[in-house]
């Protein structure tokens, strides 16, 4: 097709999609509005499983099955990464080479990196309690460690980051929720059941039942599956490369 | 003993716990150890989902983490456990073992140090096809949506160092994720509306609001663009023949014999649960939407399909023609015509898989899927060669496979017009496929002449085994036997189309209980289509220059440019013209 | 209107990423703009969720039942729905980067291996 033609398809098409959309917004319900059935459902069944953060209770106890989703997605995708971003035949590692880093920089990122480390678990484990959890504090703490990356090079990263042990890690997070949920089904009761554990006392770090658990279990995965899923993107960018043509067998 | 439905879960929970300790065991594990294990899971899952088919009269039904309703209200996850839910689940496990059984030892080198990654990969899959066919909530069916199509883009860009195979999984990836995010949105909006979030209770409190307006109808658009993607509808199908044709043969298998099915299959649970009462669609506007589609998709795949000489894309474009039948069964909107589609989904899948499980083996031997190319070449593959024409001919609805059996029951629901389409199609389908094999097998007729033309061949590709095939290996042999002969029980078992037709019609909503059984216009039917397959395949194989009508199928090729850009231009116009199908009634009612 | 003006923005956000999709001409950019009509459902999510003068749905630091609070379930998807985004981002980005090396051009306009 050609871009002219592309162009009026897509008119057509956005033009009639946009129209519906817009008669269905005028139909929604007022923003800001008082009516949220769920929402008050669930903020009931937080405070009764005395977990201050509402949201983490819809995410690890009330939906926690949509989190097992989500997790493995995550899980999927940095296992999807491994495998499409392996060296090929084509293809050898390179050593990096030192890199010059500003001293500036360098003390910078030297003084941030156990703030930022600390701040990730800080926000893990208050994940029942305050804003954050095992998603958010995960992501911080392994972006953390790549400050090392800015800081030093990455060399030095890659001492600190023994990428097959974080590839455990991701998989030992998954199973551990997924051992969790399955507790449940062993128990008696139902799979992901939150009535294992004692609910603990209202906003201390020990409330929720399994919710802390599963916050953790998420918040191991996904601070390992952030690690290895950058590894790989930074392997491509400073380690692998092409063999010299005429050796390449190209996929021709 | 616990109730059997606190084990829905497991089916999702075993493969992905499996998965996660191949992946934790990785780098020692050997390969002869991780296939087994991959086996092994995906075996226990299907043994699983058959055991709680085999219970769900009455439909079981689990609230996950024990958030049983109080006052008819609930803030958990509501999975289902109901003939049509589990009886995927059951197909999406048993052709995840045939796909592991068929790439046991065989398929191509896995990365350095990660010898379990392609069969935690699949196991993923499994997981998430089995979390989407029992899914009772809209948002959770989106996340197992998102699981299954996340691997599936791996998947197919698993052999990397090929240049399509990258191309066609990052069209994949674009197209389908689109469409995930209008399913999305769609959810959104019904979420905005009831305030709530598990399918039957959105459906009731639409019918508690009153008849459909503009927002039921943008969402029902929404949602349904999300599934037809996934099911290949025309326009929303270019992005199957590009992913197909370059994945793995065992990903194939699981591409074409389930994951698209499973797109009709949501689209039949969502209108059911949702949409289906007075505050949803109303049925004559459903019916209208997927018949139009229907016929465009199953027409559009047919031709396609005929002028194909690559031989996994041609397989490709035969999905999209049978989706587009399964999608005009199911817009029929009856519990005969359901069942149909159920038996005849499960038939096709056998015959599916095991028509691409064949072309793996010529991949293997020959490192080509070129119809021309391999004219003649076939001839020592004698067991391969009657592997491929069984299935060609189940293709075409051969009495007694299933394929013919589901096809004859919604035909019988579908009326006299839509009769001759769908023999027609599968003539044409399975013409073009026992061209091949007359061609490929038996070196009948003259070599096809060549010239240039705007199409995909199927030269250049590598074989996905380390080397070239000497002699086959038996799993890979057995498995498509197995498959076809799968297929052929499903028409032949005593009593199971029975048991499918009473299990979908107990899950709809019309509780009318219908008996399955071949009639002789069914048989009849069945063997027009087979004879005209074969005279048709007869006619092509005899002709030296191009195929029959290759001059008005040009534009319609010259449609499928590979392009992202102009995908998603027929995605917006597909949503468009789904919105526009379905106006009349929501303006009337 | 006002009161419909955040679900337009959604609508609007969602119909721009699929005009930037649809014209692209680098597939890093598409990636981008597929990122854009994600966007859209983070917006469409989150302008469902909200209640007037009401505060974040988190007992650390206010007495239960003393303020109204936003949606909570929203919120949660809305979280689910970025985990989603970022992998698949990440994987279409990994396939590019494998497309870059095999065809030379992450032009989609200049990809021509599957057509007809």
């Amino acid at each position: 097709m050609s871009r002219r033609v592309r162009l009026w398809l897509l008119a057509l098409g956005g033009a009639g999609l946009a129209a519906l959309l817009f008669a269905a917004c005028l139909e929604l319900p007022g923003f800001g509005g008082d009516r949220h059935p769920y929402g008050e459902r669930a903020v009931r069944e937080s405070l009764a499983r005395r977990t201050a953060n509402a949201v983490s209770s819809v995410n690890f106890d009330q939906r926690a099955f949509d989190t097992m989703g989500e997790m493995t997605i995550l899980f999927a995708a940095v296992l999807g990464t491994v495998v499409l971003l392996r060296q090929t035949r084509d293809e050898h590692r390179a050593q990096p080479a030192p890199a010059h880093v500003a001293p500036p920089v360098r003390r910078y990122a030297l003084i941030t990196l156990p703030v930022a480390l600390l701040v990730g678990l800080y926000v893990v484990a208050h994940g029942q309690l305050s804003p954050g959890g095992g998603f958010q504090g995960g992501v911080v703490a392994a972006t953390a460690l790549h400050l090392l990356y800015l800081g030093a090079d990455y060399r030095a990263l890659e001492r600190v980051r023994p990428v097959g042990l974080y590839e455990v890690g991701d998989a030992l997070g998954t199973s551990a929720y997924l051992v969790l949920g399955i507790a449940g089904v062993l128990a008696g009761t139902a799979f992901l059941a939150n009535t294992l554990l004692p609910y603990g006392t209202f906003n201390t770090l020990s409330s929720g039942g399994t919710v802390p658990l599963l916050n953790a279990a998420v918040g191991m995965e996904v601070a390992c599956a952030a690690v290895v899923l950058l590894a790989r993107f930074l392997d491509q960018a400073v380690e692998i490369e092409e063999n010299a043509v005429g050796t390449e067998e190209s996929g021709e | 003993m616990n109730h059997p439905s606190h084990l829905l879960p497991l089916l999702v929970a075993g493969p992905l716990l499996g998965a996660a300790l191949l992946v934790a065991c990785g780098s020692r594990l050997p390969r002869a150890a991780a296939e087994p294990v991959g086996c092994a899971v995906s075996a226990a899952t299907a043994a699983l989902a058959i055991h709680l088919a085999l219970q769900s009269s009455p439909p079981l039904v689990e609230w996950v983490g024990d958030w049983v309703p109080r006052d008819g209200v609930s803030v958990g996850i509501v999975l289902v456990g109901d003939g049509p839910a589990l009886g995927m689940a059951a197909l999406a496990s048993l052709l995840t073992l045939a796909a592991l059984a068929y790439s046991w030892r065989y398929f191509d080198e896995p990365p350095r140090r990660h010898t379990g990654s392609y069969p935690a990969l699949m196991l993923l899959f499994q997981g998430g096809m089995c979390g989407f066919a029992i899914a009772g909530d809209l948002f959770n069916a989106f996340v197992f949506f998102e699981l299954m199509s996340v691997v599936a883009y791996a998947l197919t860009g698993h052999r990397v160092e090929e240049a399509r195979a990258v191309q066609g999984a990052l069209t994949f990836g674009v197209v389908n994720s689109l469409g995930a995010y209008a399913l999305l949105m769609g959810i959104v909006l019904l979420y905005a509306r009831t305030g709530e979030l598990a399918m039957t209770q959105i459906g009731r409190r639409l019918d508690a609001y009153g008849p459909p307006d503009a927002l039921v109808l943008a969402a029902f658009v929404l949602v349904l663009t999300g599934f037809l993607v996934k099911a290949a509808a025309v326009p929303f199908h270019f992005w199957l023949p590009d992913a197909h044709a370059v994945a793995p043969t065992p990903v194939c298998m699981l591409l074409s014999g389930v994951m698209v099915e499973l797109g009709v299959y949501g689209v039949w649970r969502v209108y059911g649960d949702v949409f289906a009462g007075p505050g949803g669609i109303p049925a004559a506007d459903l019916h209208r939407a997927l018949l139009v589609l229907g016929v465009l998709t199953s027409v559009v795949g047919a031709v396609m399909c005929w002028y194909q000489r690559h031989i996994k894309r041609l397989l490709a474009y035969s999905t999209v023609a049978h989706t587009g039948l399964f999608l005009i069964g199911v817009g029929v909107l009856t519990p005969a015509a359901d069942g149909g589609v159920a038996l005849y989904i499960l038939g096709h899948a056998g015959v599916k898989a095991a028509l691409f499980a064949c072309t793996g083996i010529v991949l293997d031997r020959y490192g080509s899927v070129d119809e021309h190319a391999l004219h003649g070449r076939g001839r020592e593959l004698r067991g391969v060669a009657v592997l491929f024409l069984v299935g060609a001919l189940g293709l075409a609805g051969l009495p007694p496979f299933g394929t013919a059996l589901g096809k004859a029951l919604t035909e019988e629901a579908a009326g006299p017009a839509l009769t001759v389409l769908f023999v027609l199609v599968s003539t044409v389908t399975a013409g073009a496929v026992l061209r091949v094999a007359a061609r490929v097998f038996f070196g009948l007729g003259p070599r096809p002449e060549e010239h240039a033309a705007y199409e995909t061949t199927g030269a250049g590709e590598r074989p996905e085994t380390r080397r070239r095939l000497k002699r086959v290996p038996d799993t890979m042999s057995a498995v498509p036997a197995l498959l076809l002969a799968a297929s052929l029980a499903v028409g032949v078992a005593p009593g199971f189309a029975a048991a499918v037709e009473h299990s979908v019609s107990e899950a709809g909503s019309a509780g009318a209980f219908t008996s399955a059984h071949w009639t002789l216009a069914g048989v009849l039917l069945g063997l027009t289509s087979t004879l005209l397959a074969v005279a048709l395949a007869a006619l092509a194989v005899t002709r030296r220059e191009g195929l029959p009508g290759g001059a008005w199928a040009g534009p319609l090729r010259r449609l499928q440019s590979g392009h992202i850009g102009d995908y998603v231009a027929w995605l917006l116009a597909g949503a468009a013209l789904l919105g526009a199908l379905t106006l009349p009634g929501v303006i009337n009612g | 209107m006002m009161s419909v003006l955040p679900y337009l923005v959604a609508v609007w956000i969602f119909l721009a990423g699929c005009y930037g999709l649809a014209t692209s001409r680098n597939l890093i950019h598409a990636v981008g703009c597929l990122a854009v009509c994600q966007a859209a459902t983070y917006v469409l999510l989150i302008a469902v969720g909200y209640r007037d003068g009401a505060t974040a749905p988190v007992h650390s630091d206010i007495e239960p039942g003393s303020r109204p609070l936003v949606d909570p379930v929203v919120q949660a998807l809305a979280l689910t729905d970025v985990v989603v985004g970022a992998t698949v981002t990440a994987l279409l980005l990994a396939l590019i980067l494998q497309i870059s090396k095999r065809h030379g051009t992450v032009d989609p306009d200049e990809l021509s291996e599957l057509r007809g």
